[in-house]
C-alpha cells in the first residue's frame, strides 16, 4: 500500500480506444517525487522527443504529486508535460483548482494520454471506472459550457473537469488546458496538444481517499507550516491584494515591459494595479483546494464594458468571472499599451472560456500592433487598426485568434511563427519560441539568464530574480552571482513543482516547512539536500530530453533588443542584457560542458548515466 | 446555553479545508467523499458556503430511527449514531429535511455530524474564521448564508440578466 501516492497510473491510448490502470514505478516516484519530475522520467523512458507536437505520437501526460489531495497548503496542483507546440521542447504547465486532487481520490498518480481519436471525444474517469466518450454534443463549446454540459450529461454535479475550449480544438499554438471553469496549466500550448489528440476533456470524479505514512508526525509538520504561513507577510499580501502589486513594484524598478519591450515604464499602472482591482472589480477572493492563501479574485466588469460586448457572447460577462492576475494585467494591459481595465477584464474572460494564454495572447498582439506601427503590417493583412492602447482591438483579435478567424489565424501561431512569416524575426519577444512574460531583465539581470536557460522557454515561474534582485543583496543591474543563484534556485523550484504545492506557497512558509510534511506523508525520508539534488536530476532530465529532440545552446539566448537596445528613460535606463557574461558562469554552476550539455560526471551524480 | 457552529459565508473562499478535516476524522485519510460537512460552491455568485448538519431540536432522523441507534450527547447535544445499534437501513438518511445524515459504504452504517466530542475538526481547520463553534441560542447555521443568498438572487433579477 502506498502513501501520499496513489500507487497507480491510467494510460489512455486513444487511437485503440483502450484504457488500462497501470502500478506507479514506485522507484522512479522516490526519485522524482511526482508531478513534473515524474511525468518527465516517463516521457524520457517512453518517447522520442523528435516527434511533432501535434501529431498522435507526441505523449500528454497529467500528473500530480504526493501532497495533491492533501490537506497541505496548497495541495491542488498538477503538471500537465508534453512536447510543446510553440517551442518543440519539453513543457511542464501547471494548474490548481480541484482537478488533481480529484484525479488522486479517484486512484490514480496521473494520466497518460496516448495516440489522436478519430473522431472527437471525452474521457470520464469515476474511480476505477473509466470510458472513453464521444464528444459531439460538446465540441465546439467554450470551457465553462463544457463542464456543465458534461455534469448535465452523465447527470453527476460532482464531476471535477479539465478540457479545452475553442481555441485548443483550433490548435492555436498557445491554448490552455482549463480545469474547474477558470483554473488553467497556461502556458506552453498544452491544449493544443489535447485538441490535437481530438480530446476535449478528462471529466474526474474520486471517492478514494489519499493515505499518510506517518500520521502524527504529518499533523505536527502542517501545523507549524500552516502556522508560518498564515503569520507571513507575504501569504497576507498576495490574500488582500492576490499577485497585482506586483505591478507597482515591477514598475518602479522599470522592468515593466511595455509596449511589446520598447519601455521599461508604464503610464497607466494606477488603472491596473492591485488597488485599482480591489476597489472596483473585485467580488471575492476564490481559494483553490486546500489553498489557505486564496490570491483567486472573482470579479466583474463595470456596465462601461457594453462597449466591448463581442460576437461569441456565451453568457453575460457582466456577472462574475475570474481574474486578471499579475501576468494578464501586464500582458492585455502594459504590453498592448491598453490601460482601460474593462477591456482587460473582458479580454482576460474571453481568454478563459476559449480556453488560451493571456501571456501569449497579449505578446504575439503586442508584436503586431508594433510591427502594424511601424508600417510592417498593412490594414488588408491585419483587417483592421492595430494600434497600441486601442482596447477594441484587443478584444477583437483576442476572440478572433480563439477561432483562427482572419488575422487571429496568423496570431494564433505565436510570436515567433507570425514574425518569421512577415520577416521580421527581430519583434519577436521571447525565448526558443515562448512569449516572455511580465518581467524586462534589463529591469532584472538575473532574468535574462533565467529566461535563456528555462527548459520550458520564456518563463518566470522557474527562478524569479525580482526578489532577491531588489532586497539589497544584488544590483539587479549587476550580473555578478546571478548565475549561480538563477541555477540553483531552478533546482528548488523544480522539486517543489513535483510535490503537488502550489508554488505561492514559497511567499509565506519557508521551504524547510514543506521538507517534513512531504517526508511524513510518503514514508520516505528526504532531506533538505536530497530535495534540492531531486530538483537538480529532473532539470537535467529535461534537458537531455530537449538535447534529443534537437534545441542546443544556441537556443539559450535573447532577442537582440534586450541585449542591445537600452531604455531611455526611467530606472532601468542605459541597461542592456549581458548574457555573454552570466551564460558561461551558468553552465558551469550546472556542471555542463561550454556549449550547455551535462557532463557524464554530473549524469553518474544524478543517477543519469 | 449550548455552543453551535456557525458559519459566516463571507469568509469562506471554498477552499475544503474543512471537508479535508472531517474525512480525516472520519478515516484517517483525506477524502472528501467521506466528510461530513461540504461546501457547496456558487461560482455565478461568487459564494461559498459549507454546510452539516444544524443538530435541531427535532431531530427527524432520530425520530425516524427504528433501532434507536441515534442519541443525545450529554456534553454537546450532539445527534450521535451508536455504531453498536445501527443496522444500516438508511431511514434517518431519507428522513433527515437537510441532507446531512450520510450512509457509509464501507462500514455499512449512518454517520453523521457528532461535533467532534465538542472540538469540531473543521472550525479548527478553517484559515479564514468562516467557522465557528460558539454559544449561541439556536443553530442559526445558515442564517446569514441565506441572506446573501437572497440578497445576490434579488440583484439578479433587478439587474436584468439578458443573457
Amino acid at each position: 500500500m502506498t502513501h501520499g501516492w496513489a500507487g497507480h497510473i491510467l494510460r489512455v491510448d486513444l487511437s485503440r480506444g483502450e484504457t488500462t490502470k497501470e502500478p506507479l514505478r514506485l522507484d522512479w516516484a522516490e526519485e522524482y517525487i511526482g508531478g513534473r519530475g515524474l511525468a518527465a522520467r516517463y516521457l524520457y523512458e517512453e518517447m522520442d522527443p523528435s516527434v511533432d507536437a501535434l501529431g498522435p505520437e507526441n505523449k500528454l501526460i497529467m500528473a500530480t504529486g504526493p501532497l495533491t489531495g492533501t490537506n497541505a497548503s496548497c495541495g491542488s496542483r498538477y503538471m500537465v508535460v508534453t512536447k510543446g507546440p510553440l517551442t518543440g521542447a519539453i513543457t511542464t504547465s501547471n494548474s490548481g483548482g480541484h482537478w488533481g486532487p480529484e484525479l488522486k481520490f479517484a486512484g490514480y498518480d496521473m494520466v497518460i494520454v496516448e495516440g489522436r481519436a478519430e473522431r472527437p471525444c471525452y474521457l470520464l474517469v469515476d474511480d476505477d471506472r473509466v470510458e472513453i466518450r464521444d464528444a459531439a454534443g460538446v465540441w465546439g463549446k467554450v470551457v465553462s459550457e463544457t463542464e456543465d454540459a458534461i455534469r448535465d450529461e452523465t447527470g453527476m454535479p460532482e464531476l471535477r473537469v479539465a478540457g479545452i475550449g475553442p481555441a485548443g480544438e483550433n490548435l492555436v499554438r498557445f491554448a490552455c488546458i482549463v480545469n474547474d471553469k477558470h483554473r488553467a496549466a497556461g502556458r506552453s500550448g498544452v491544449g493544443a496538444v489535447m485538441g490535437s489528440k481530438n480530446l476535449k476533456a478528462i471529466a474526474v470524479r474520486g471517492n478514494q481517499g489519499v493515505r499518510i505514512a506517518r500520521p502524527r508526525d504529518y499533523m505536527s509538520a502542517i501545523w507549524s507550516y500552516h502556522e508560518h504561513l498564515a503569520e507571513s507577510p507575504g501569504r497576507q499580501g498576495l490574500t488582500e491584494l492576490g499577485t497585482a502589486p506586483t505591478v507597482d513594484l515591477v514598475n518602479t524598478f522599470g522592468g515593466l515591459p511595455t509596449r511589446n519591450f520598447t519601455a521599461g515604464q508604464f503610464e497607466g499602472t494606477e488603472a491596473i494595479n492591485g488597488e485599482s482591482i480591489k476597489d472596483n472589480w473585485l467580488i471575492a477572493n476564490k481559494a483553490c483546494f486546500a489553498c489557505n492563501i486564496a490570491c483567486g479574485r472573482v470579479t466583474q466588469v463595470s456596465p462601461a464594458a457594453d462597449k466591448y460586448m463581442v460576437n461569441m457572447h456565451p453568457r453575460n460577462w457582466k456577472v462574475a468571472g475570474e481574474g486578471p492576475e499579475y501576468e494578464n494585467l501586464w500582458s492585455l494591459g502594459a504590453d498592448c499599451g491598453v490601460d482601460d481595465m474593462d477591456a482587460i477584464v473582458m479580454a482576460n474572460y474571453l481568454c478563459n472560456d476559449l480556453g488560451m494564454d493571456p501571456i501569449s495572447m497579449g505578446a504575439t498582439l503586442a508584436t503586431a500592433m508594433e510591427m502594424y506601427e511601424r508600417g510592417l503590417l498593412s490594414d488588408e493583412q491585419t483587417g483592421m487598426a492595430l494600434r497600441f492602447g486601442d482596447g477594441k482591438a484587443l478584444i477583437a483579435m483576442t476572440e478572433a485568434t480563439g477561432f483562427r478567424e482572419g488575422f487571429g489565424d496568423e496570431l494564433a501561431e505565436g510570436s515567433k511563427r507570425m514574425t518569421d512569416k512577415f520577416e521580421h524575426p527581430e519583434y519577436f519577444m521571447g525565448v526558443k519560441g515562448q512569449e516572455f512574460p511580465a518581467y524586462d531583465p534589463r529591469g532584472f539581470q538575473g532574468m535574462g539568464v533565467a529566461y535563456a536557460t528555462c527548459n520550458r522557454g520564456a518563463c518566470h515561474l522557474r527562478a524569479w530574480t525580482p526578489g532577491i534582485e531588489t532586497s539589497g543583496e544584488y544590483d539587479p543591474h549587476g550580473t555578478d552571482g546571478k548565475s549561480v543563484w538563477v541555477a540553483e534556485e531552478q533546482n528548488r523550484t523544480t522539486a517543489h513543482d513535483a510535490t503537488g504545492i502550489c508554488m505561492f506557497t514559497t511567499a509565506g512558509a519557508p521551504l524547510d516547512d514543506l521538507i517534513p510534511v512531504l517526508s511524513a506523508a510518503t514514508g520516505v525520508d528526504y532531506t533538505m539536500d536530497d530535495f534540492v539534488h531531486i530538483g537538480e536530476r529532473i532539470w537535467n532530465i529535461e534537458r537531455l530530453w530537449n538535447l534529443k529532440a534537437g534545441l542546443t545552446a544556441a537556443d539559450d539566448t535573447l532577442p537582440k533588443r534586450l541585449m542591445e537596445e537600452a531604455h531611455k528613460e526611467g530606472p532601468s535606463a542605459g541597461v542592456t542584457v549581458d548574457l555573454d557574461a552570466m551564460l558561461p558562469d551558468y553552465y558551469a554552476a550546472r556542471g555542463w560542458t561550454a556549449d550547455g550539455r551535462p557532463t557524464r560526471e554530473k549524469l553518474m551524480e544524478l543517477g543519469l548515466a | 446555553m449550548a455552543k453551535s457552529l456557525r458559519i459566516i459565508p463571507e469568509k469562506c473562499t471554498g477552499c475544503m479545508q474543512c471537508e479535508l478535516a472531517c474525512s480525516w476524522v472520519q478515516t484517517g485519510m483525506f477524502q472528501p467523499s467521506r466528510s461530513l460537512i461540504r461546501v457547496n460552491i456558487f461560482d455565478e455568485q461568487a459564494s461559498y458556503a459549507p454546510y452539516t448538519c444544524f443538530q435541531c431540536d427535532e431531530a427527524w432522523c432520530m425520530t425516524a430511527c427504528p433501532v434507536n441507534a441515534i442519541s443525545i450527547d450529554a456534553n454537546t447535544g450532539a445527534k450521535v449514531v451508536g455504531d453498536a445499534n445501527c443496522v444500516g437501513c438508511g431511514l434517518c438518511t431519507i428522513a433527515c429535511p437537510f441532507g446531512t445524515v450520510f450512509y457509509n459504504p464501507d462500514t455499512q452504517k449512518a454517520f453523521k455530524c457528532d461535533l467532534c466530542d465538542g472540538n469540531p475538526a473543521c472550525a479548527v481547520a478553517c484559515p479564514t474564521g468562516a467557522i465557528e463553534y460558539t454559544e449561541s441560542e439556536s443553530a442559526d447555521w445558515l442564517g446569514g448564508w441565506a441572506e446573501k443568498v437572497n440578497e445576490s438572487y434579488l440583484t439578479s433579477i433587478e439587474g436584468g440578466n439578458a443573457a
